[in-house]
């Protein structure tokens, strides 16, 4: 089976639960409801022989509601296809934990935690992993600066404000040609 | 013709004129013994890290400038080598094994990172160790070559040589002396 039977076969067995999927440059995505999400993986494992997550990512639609999305990259290496699966995540949401069907998702999951902030239900360890416990904020999330804020845990760390004139890292995805697209001195507002 | 710039005056020990003696002054002494046996504390946080050792190794070989004993123990160093991006996580560590080094320390901060948080303008990243411990010698670059290392160790050694700490710590006991 191929990732494009793997996912009519998802759409067939899930149903509803299945909000769509989209086909791109061979990448195939498959989008679930948040209450199915880890149905649908644990099927994914199980009966589809995705042995390997590759990686749990979370995006930030700030401003659209529901604000977060999950995104789970799975890979087989029996089958060596590739599925890609998201799901919706609304602000103070708890996502099922996956570390029960991939143990190398409880890292994976704290990542997520420290830095968008979302928490995971059954996670053994829901801790911060990249910044220090106690640290406040949740730095991926689009509405952190990126200068950063400041903070101060006595003994433990602190952080400050970066200057960023001439922001001469600052790149503009999505801008029209390289030129405009490549990191350099850009004014942005704040 | 090419100019020739005038032979400089040694005032070389000769053993044969002057015997077993040789006087100096005890700042004078004291620095040369410094600035020639600096021992580094590596504090390698990043890709600076990696031009530090190919400077500790052969190529380069830090220890024509009597500094090739690195050590990993801050209370036998004399010279905090920066080199590499300063996280705030990491931050208060890089501190606090400065202050466990034994007076008197030096700081070299090598590279752009250690100097003022380089590429990182970001909330994760300490710009430049310069707010945490005072740095003698700034070198520039992303990384420095080696031998900008070596050349900012020179110039520490230049700053060391000009020192007259004995004369400022222990002046009631040179009187006294005197
Ligand atoms: S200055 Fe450049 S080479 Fe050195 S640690 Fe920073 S990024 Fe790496």
């Amino acid at each position: 089976m191929n990732a494009q039977q793997m996912v009519e076969a998802l759409k067939q067995k899930f149903g509803d639960a299945v909000t769509g999927s989209k086909e791109q440059c061979g990448e195939h995505t498959i989008g679930v409801k948040l209450e199915s999400v880890k149905q649908l993986l644990k099927y994914c494992h199980d009966e589809l022989n995705f042995d390997y997550l590759v990686d749990i990512s979370s995006l930030d639609h700030f401003h659209a509601e529901p604000r977060f999305e999950m995104v789970y990259e799975l890979y087989g290496y029996g089958h060596h296809q590739h599925l890609r699966v998201k799901s919706l995540v609304s602000e103070d949401v708890s996502v099922p934990t996956v570390t029960d069907i991939w143990p190398t998702a409880n890292w994976h999951e704290r990542e997520v935690y420290d830095m968008m902030g979302i928490t995971f239900d059954g996670h053994p360890d829901m801790r911060r992993i990249l910044m220090w416990e106690g640290y406040p904020f949740h730095p991926l999330r689009k509405d952190f600066p990126l200068a950063g804020k400041e903070s101060e845990l006595p003994e433990v760390a602190f952080t400050g404000i970066a200057p960023l004139e001439g922001g001469p890292f600052v790149t503009s995805p999505g801008a029209c040609g390289t030129v405009d697209a490549e990191p350099r001195a850009k004014r942005f507002e704040t | 013709m090419t100019a020739t710039a005038p032979e400089p005056v040694h005032a070389a020990y000769d053993s044969k004129i002057e015997g077993n003696i040789v006087i100096t002054k005890l700042d004078a002494a004291i620095n040369w013994m410094r600035k020639n046996s600096l021992w580094p504390m590596p504090m390698g946080l990043a890709c600076c890290a990696i031009e530090l050792m190919a400077t500790g190794a052969s190529r380069y070989d830090i220890s024509r400038f009597g500094a090739e004993v690195f050590r990993f123990s801050p209370r036998q160093s004399d010279v905090m080598i920066v080199s590499g991006t300063v996280t705030y996580k990491m931050a208060l560590a890089v501190k606090r094994i400065w202050d466990q080094m034994p007076e008197p320390k030096w700081c070299i901060a090598m590279g752009a990172c250690a100097s003022s948080g380089g590429m990182f303008r970001s909330y994760a990243t300490l710009q430049g160790i310069d707010r945490l411990i005072p740095v003698d010698v700034y070198i520039s670059g992303c990384p420095p070559r080696p031998e900008a290392l070596l050349e900012g160790l020179m110039r520490l050694q230049k700053k060391i040589d000009a020192e007259h700490s004995l004369m400022e710590q222990k002046r009631e006991l040179i009187e006294e002396l005197a």
